[in-house]
């Protein structure tokens, strides 16, 4: 047997990514399909000196990382869609007030209570939009195990860089599904800490004053420096204020900081694209889908290709610009109506040529859903 | 095995159809270096309902998760058989518990009927290991994993004190297909 090989729930590996990232808190109200996320945390955490308290509700949840969040802890959550609507307030303040933080929503289908038990990819535009006002945010998801652990030790490491919430949004087929996983040696992944002020205790402390490479250090509350956090816009001191000048200046921070590094931030999976007529782009559990049909027609010789998005939001338009200018036809595989459909056909010179191969139906789309809409395409 | 082999049990909540389907896939993982992927369905059907666990080993890498035509279909109820017998891959082999599952049709498929609940009642006393019999049974069958490795996942999984009987009821349903002749 080999070493670190397991083989496991993709919530699991999602418990395990976090682990490996240094997850420190993580407070929760299990919700179907990502209850074995809390359960397991429950365990492991305490174990490894960390700590677990399940909360009343996903309000408190949010709320409760945020909090702990500032005093130096690295923090997580974990829902399904209802636990992540009533998220939303306290996800907005955590864009404001620059809160590293990680969100995991294992999607069922909706709205509301929805299909508990069955898989969906409907919130993939709530977890852009879901919160009032202008922001960006980034939300990466996975289509296999090794890549749920990675993209989750990439959202605690990316949740530090860039202080900002970050939303794993997984569905309930990876979230249930068991396959291999192998945990990398300690080590073998950068892991980002918190960055810390090194103002001395006496001295002005801005907390809101960024280096000269745009991140902002940090100081734990609790800690040497004492300071204010609010949801209002705000100065460099932390303290409200309707000044023009400084409202736009923390708008246009809070959106640049993530769109200007769009080149860093986003990732897309390639197989077969270089020579494909038809590209499907797809992500999740559809991608599995998407990932079959691919291989098995390009065994018989079709140029056909994939584009796996890991990062959602913000949207890698310009990769899917540059890898599908050849290409003849375009199908997004997805499980909704079409929420990704509309950003590949915004950020591609002919939307004419972009197809969409979906279900809605709680059941993870076949090879058949998608072979039915190659042959009217093509 | 360069080739996917499917497995869907079928049954009720409670008779250990998803424990089987999790240690032979683990089993092919762990201890044979092949892949594989489990899915089952969730909700009341796990638990009470009519239940169902796929699962698909193979050398190569598995994407789509779900089985459509399961090369084996094992069903321990006769809902289970009712809703899912059609679904077997022609050729296929269906494995049905003869206390459970009455035979309504031939199918196009080895149909393999055995009395495996009340010989594990007999023989072991115990119908808990009722599903463990039932791998002993397929992987004699279909070599799909060695007994050595589902002995192996189970020394993990199982508590000391219950090992021997687990081992007595693979090796109990390895010699109820014994007798089983003509399948590749």
């Amino acid at each position: 047997m080999k070493k670190n090989i397991s083989f496991i729930q993709g919530n699991e590996a999602c418990v395990q990514g976090a682990l490996y990232a240094g997850l420190d808190l993580f407070a929760g109200y299990p919700i179907t399909p990502s209850t074995e996320i809390t359960e397991l945390l429950s365990i492991r955490l305490p174990q490894k000196g960390g700590y677990f308290m399940q909360m009343e509700d996903e309000i408190a949840s949010m709320c409760a990382i945020i909090g702990a969040s500032l005093t130096g802890c690295k923090v997580m959550t974990a829902t399904s869609g209802p636990g992540f609507s009533l998220m939303q307030e306290a996800l907005g303040y955590a864009v404001m007030t620059e809160i590293p933080c990680v969100i995991v929503n294992i999607q069922r289908g909706g709205p509301s209570t929805g299909n508990p038990t069955h898989v969906s990819q409907g919130d993939v535009n709530q977890a852009r939009w879901g919160i009032h006002g202008d922001h960006s945010i980034i939300t990466m998801t996975a289509s296999n195990h090794q890549d749920v652990f990675s993209v989750t030790v990439d959202a605690f490491n990316l949740a530090e860089t860039y202080r900002t919430p970050v939303i794993l949004l997984f569905d309930e087929v990876i979230g249930h599904m068991r396959e291999k996983l192998i945990i990398p040696e300690k080590d073998d992944i950068e892991l980002i800490q918190r960055l810390k002020t090194t103002v001395s205790e006496g001295v002005d402390f801005r907390p809101y004053l960024p280096r000269d490479d745009g991140r902002i250090p940090m100081a734990d509350f609790g800690g040497t420096h004492r300071h204010n956090v609010t949801g209002l816009f705000h100065d460099m001191w932390g303290f409200p204020s309707n000044n023009p000048k400084i409202v736009d200046g923390l708008i246009h921070h809070l959106v640049d900081k993530i769109n200007n590094n769009i080149n860093i931030i986003a990732k897309v999976k390639e197989f077969h694209i270089d020579d494909a007529r038809t590209i499907l782009i797809s992500y999740g559990a559809s991608a599995r889908t998407a990932r079959h049909v691919v291989e098995n027609r390009r065994s018989r010789g079709e140029r056909i290709g994939l584009l796996e998005l890991i990062t959602l939001w913000p949207f890698p338009s310009h990769i899917i610009r540059e890898k599908c200018r050849n290409a003849r036809f375009i199908i997004v595989v997805e499980m909704n109506f079409g929420q990704i459909l509309k950003e590949v056909k915004t950020c591609i010179d002919k939307p004419e040529k972009v197809f969409l191969a979906n279900r809605v139906d709680g059941v993870l789309i076949t090879v058949q859903d998608i072979r039915t809409i190659l042959r009217i395409v093509q | 095995m360069k080739d996917k082999y499917r497995i869907v049990f079928s049954g009720s909540g409670g008779q250990g159809i998803i424990t089987a389907a999790v240690i032979i896939a683990e089993a092919a993982v762990l201890y044979e270096n092949l892949n594989a992927v489990q899915t089952q369905s969730y909700g009341p059907a796990a638990r009470g309902g009519s239940s169902r666990s796929d699962v698909i080993i193979s050398g190569s890498e598995i994407f789509f998760p779900k089985i459509i035509q399961p090369n084996s279909l094992i069903c321990l109820t006769q809902a289970a058989y009712n809703d899912f017998s059609s679904i077997i891959r022609p050729g296929g082999i269906l494995v049905t518990d003869s206390k459970y599952v009455s035979i309504e049709k031939k199918i196009d498929a080895n149909q393999i009927e055995l009395p495996i609940y009340n010989t594990v009642k007999k023989t072991i006393g115990n119908p808990v290991v009722f599903n463990i019999c039932l791998l002993g049974v397929i992987i004699k069958i279909k070599q799909i994993v060695k007994k050595e490795s589902i002995i192996k996942v189970m020394e993990q999984r199982i508590h000391p004190d219950f090992l021997n009987m687990n081992i007595d009821a693979i090796e109990l349903g390895m010699s109820m297909a014994s007798d089983i002749k003509g399948i590749t």
